[in-house]
């Protein structure tokens, strides 16, 4: 207990932790400050302006294509005549169904529809700060002796550093629960002011708060990974090089050579889907160099479904695998 | 069945008797026969000096037959080969030994931070590592210039340590005054000196007031004015009741505060015991002799001489080589009407005696590469 409070003193404490958290925040805050300027409220007033665009624009399309056929019945026998169709009756008027009056609408925000995007970019950046806090949180520990030390006074490896790792969870646990309930206020009352938040059944709540679990989960694996990795290399640059390293390996390389390798469904090597699939519960990739013929649909690209339960599975792999690599490390190593 | 679990082979006898060590150079045959004791104490070892404590006072830190070997993908290095070592209570203990001869490994072994290849330790009749998590909140410890994380003051860095370890806040400002840190507590220990790291250092290593002191060369950096607070401070830690082992390779220093010394030369003990009787052991067991004005000095020597001492004679003064028990010398001249106005013990210092058993010691025209020694006995032949 007494280390672990002073854990989470000594995490706080750390300036590189501060200013981390204090970044993210800046992030969100000019993410929903964005959100919040680029949309508007729509009333009868806005719908009525946006029919009258949709009117307007139809009308100018009608017109122009008067005014080209015009100039294509014009130019036959002359040598412009390449540059219209053989036939000027091709050029037909624009059709009322293409000026949906809805494209014409001012940005709004939509709670029920736009929230999961936002949730998903505040799950992506707390776990990426957990994963560069975790990582720096003990590797620096490791790289400045801070590590011996404390083993000095508590000489239980396992111990010391798996409370070290429950540190850094639960403290993201707590901020990531406190961020995800004030983030879904703050987009309930932009949804309020520059949107709707009709349709928000109690169903459409559940769905957010699982999606947020499951956010919370993706931070926790993020700085589980992070911690787990810069232990093992004893450096916080260690965890940092690894994944510069596999997002260059993973996201270029990899992806380069899986493609010249005519290898099947390349994303799915690829570390966005799996994040995509986890959050939003699947994930469709299509292998455009494929071809699933049917009679009805003519050739259709093979398609590949990742769904959740898969990212899971993964997601949960890389946890048990970093984190037992590095506590069977630490409890064998010299520390000199 | 007493409460260390560990033996340690001890000697029949108690331990601040003279060192016994592997060289064999230094056997002086007592010419002049003492009282009996001395002669029974006598089989096996050299010169006897100084009077044994009777009772054995329990051993703080026993270690028996310690071997640890690194391996690399370089290859394997044994840095530690059967080494021995006993550290009785109250003591200041001076743990010496030539660069890379494993003094570091060895306190690094006993702290539970490097696993052993064999042999057995014992803290405060405690078997470690597997009785480490107990002892630990008693054994207060650097090893080789601790580092800290830099960003914190040392007040922060001691308060984070005494939460993982319960123990009181306040105890932080005490040992910070009583390195001399109380007024730059509140500095990044980034901006500190190394000597006021070393500082920052044994304050950590007092923090929780342990029975047991391990310093690992603590007087590293430290300014004269240091190395003489460290030294009155461990004195004081020594009078308190605490037992300090303190690693250096000030010899001057450690003669000045140690009781006893462990002397370690490529992973062995090659000397040990008191201070006193390491250096007797080791030492040239001369004694100077400087007769009354006037008086035939060559009657004396030879005189001496019959009685089998092995005199050299100076300018003004001569020398007895093997002098157990310089009260002989005075009975035998007293006898003959001579009398004696100097009779001083020609001391050898702990430096040369250190360089002599670790075999170190310079040798003109040579640079001589750490890991090397000069076999035992064959220095300066
Ligand atoms: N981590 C390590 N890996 C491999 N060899 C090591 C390691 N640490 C120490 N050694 C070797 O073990 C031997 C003993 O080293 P140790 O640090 O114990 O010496 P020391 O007595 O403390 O020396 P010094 O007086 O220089 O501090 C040396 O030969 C050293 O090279
Ligand atoms: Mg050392």
């Amino acid at each position: 207990m007494s280390l672990y409070k002073a854990e989470t003193r000594r995490l706080f404490k750390r300036r590189f932790t501060k200013l981390f958290l204090l970044g993210a925040v800046a992030v969100l805050a000019a993410v929903a400050i964005g959100i919040f300027f680029s949309n508007q409220k729509v009333g009868p007033e806005q719908i009525a302006a946006a029919k009258a665009d949709a009117q307007a624009q139809l009308e100018r399309d009608a017109q122009q294509t008067e005014k080209d056929k015009a100039s294509c019945e014009a130019a036959k026998g002359t040598p412009q005549a390449g540059n219209w169709p053989p036939d000027c009756e091709q050029l037909t008027p624009p059709s009322q169904e293409n000026y949906n009056y809805e494209w014409y609408m001012p940005p709004t925000f939509i709670l029920r529809e736009s929230f999961p995007d936002m949730a998903t970019t505040l799950a992506a950046l707390l776990a990426l700060a957990a994963f560069i806090i975790g990582a720096s949180f003990v590797g620096a520990e490791w790289s400045s002796g801070g590590m011996m030390n404390l083993l000095l006074w508590r000489p239980q490896r396992l111990k010391v550093l798996g409370t070290k790792l429950l540190t850094l969870l639960l403290s993201f646990t707590v901020i990531t629960v406190v961020a995800s309930a004030i983030w879904t206020g703050v987009f309930y009352l932009i949804a309020e002011a520059r949107g709707s938040t009709d349709s928000m059944t109690s169903g459409v709540w559940q769905s957010f708060a699982i999606m947020e679990l499951r956010g919370l989960a993706l931070v926790l694996v993020a700085g589980a990974v992070g911690f787990g990795l810069a232990s093992l290399g004893r450096h916080t640059a260690m965890a940092l090089g690894v994944t510069i390293g596999a997002v260059i390996v993973f996201q270029f390389g990899l992806g380069v050579v899986l493609e010249l390798a005519k290898v099947k469904f390349v994303q799915a090597y690829l570390i966005p889907a799996w994040i995509t699939a986890w959050m939003n519960k699947e994930v469709t990739i299509q292998d455009y160099n494929s071809c699933d013929f049917s009679s009805v649909n003519g050739c259709q690209p093979a398609e590949l479904t990742l769904t959740w339960p898969m990212a899971a599975a993964l997601l949960g792999g890389v946890f048990v695998v970093v984190t037992t690599a590095a506590m069977w490390t630490m409890r064998s190593r010299d520390i000199t | 069945m007493p409460p260390s679990a560990v033996h340690v082979p001890h000697p029949p006898y108690p331990t601040n008797v003279p060192a016994r060590t592997t060289s064999e150079g230094n056997h002086h045959s007592e010419w002049i026969c003492g009282c009996g004791r001395s002669l029974e104490w006598r089989k096996g070892f050299g010169i006897l000096t100084g009077v044994p404590k009777v009772s054995r006072v329990t051993a703080v830190l026993e270690i028996a037959g310690l071997q640890k070997t690194y391996r690399s993908r370089k290859g394997t290095r044994k840095a530690l080969d059967g080494f021995d070592m006993v550290v009785e209570a109250g003591q200041v203990h001076g743990f010496l030994g030539p660069n890379g001869s494993g003094k570091t490994t060895t306190l690094r072994t006993l702290l539970g931070l490097i696993k052993p290849n064999g042999g057995r330790m014992a803290i405060l009749g405690k078997e470690v590592p597997r009785h480490l998590p107990e002892t630990a909140g008693l054994v207060g410890a650097i090893v080789e210039s601790p580092q800290f994380f830099g960003n914190f003051s040392a007040q922060d860095t001691l308060s984070l340590l005494a939460d993982a370890g319960n123990v009181k806040r306040q105890r932080v400002t005490e040992v910070l005054e009583l390195v001399g840190l109380r007024d730059r507590g509140k500095d990044r220990v980034k901006t500190y000196s190394l000597g006021m790291k070393q500082r920052l250092a044994v304050a950590s290593a007092l923090l929780k007031q342990p029975k047991l002191l391990i310093l690992d060369e603590p007087a590293n950096g430290l300014d004269p004015g240091g190395i003489r607070e460290m030294r009155s401070l461990m004195r004081n830690l020594a009078e308190s009741g605490m037992t300090v082992v303190l690693s250096s390779h000030i010899l001057g220093e450690i003669q000045l505060i140690c009781d006893e010394v462990t002397i370690i030369s490529a992973g062995r003990r090659v000397a040990y015991g008191s201070v006193s009787s390491v250096l007797a052991g080791h030492g040239s067991g001369k004694t100077k002799v400087r007769l009354e004005p006037g008086v035939d000095m060559r009657a004396a020597v030879e005189m001496l001489r019959a009685n089998g001492a092995q005199v050299t004679v100076e300018v003004d003064h001569f020398t007895v080589g093997n002098a157990g028990n310089p009260a002989q010398i005075t009975r035998i001249l007293a006898e003959r009407q001579i009398y004696v106005s100097e009779l001083t013990p020609v001391s050898a210092d702990l430096e040369s005696v250190f360089l002599e058993l670790t075999g170190t010691a310079p040798v003109e025209g040579q640079n001589r590469q750490v890991d090397q020694t000069a076999s035992v006995g064959g220095w300066g032949q």
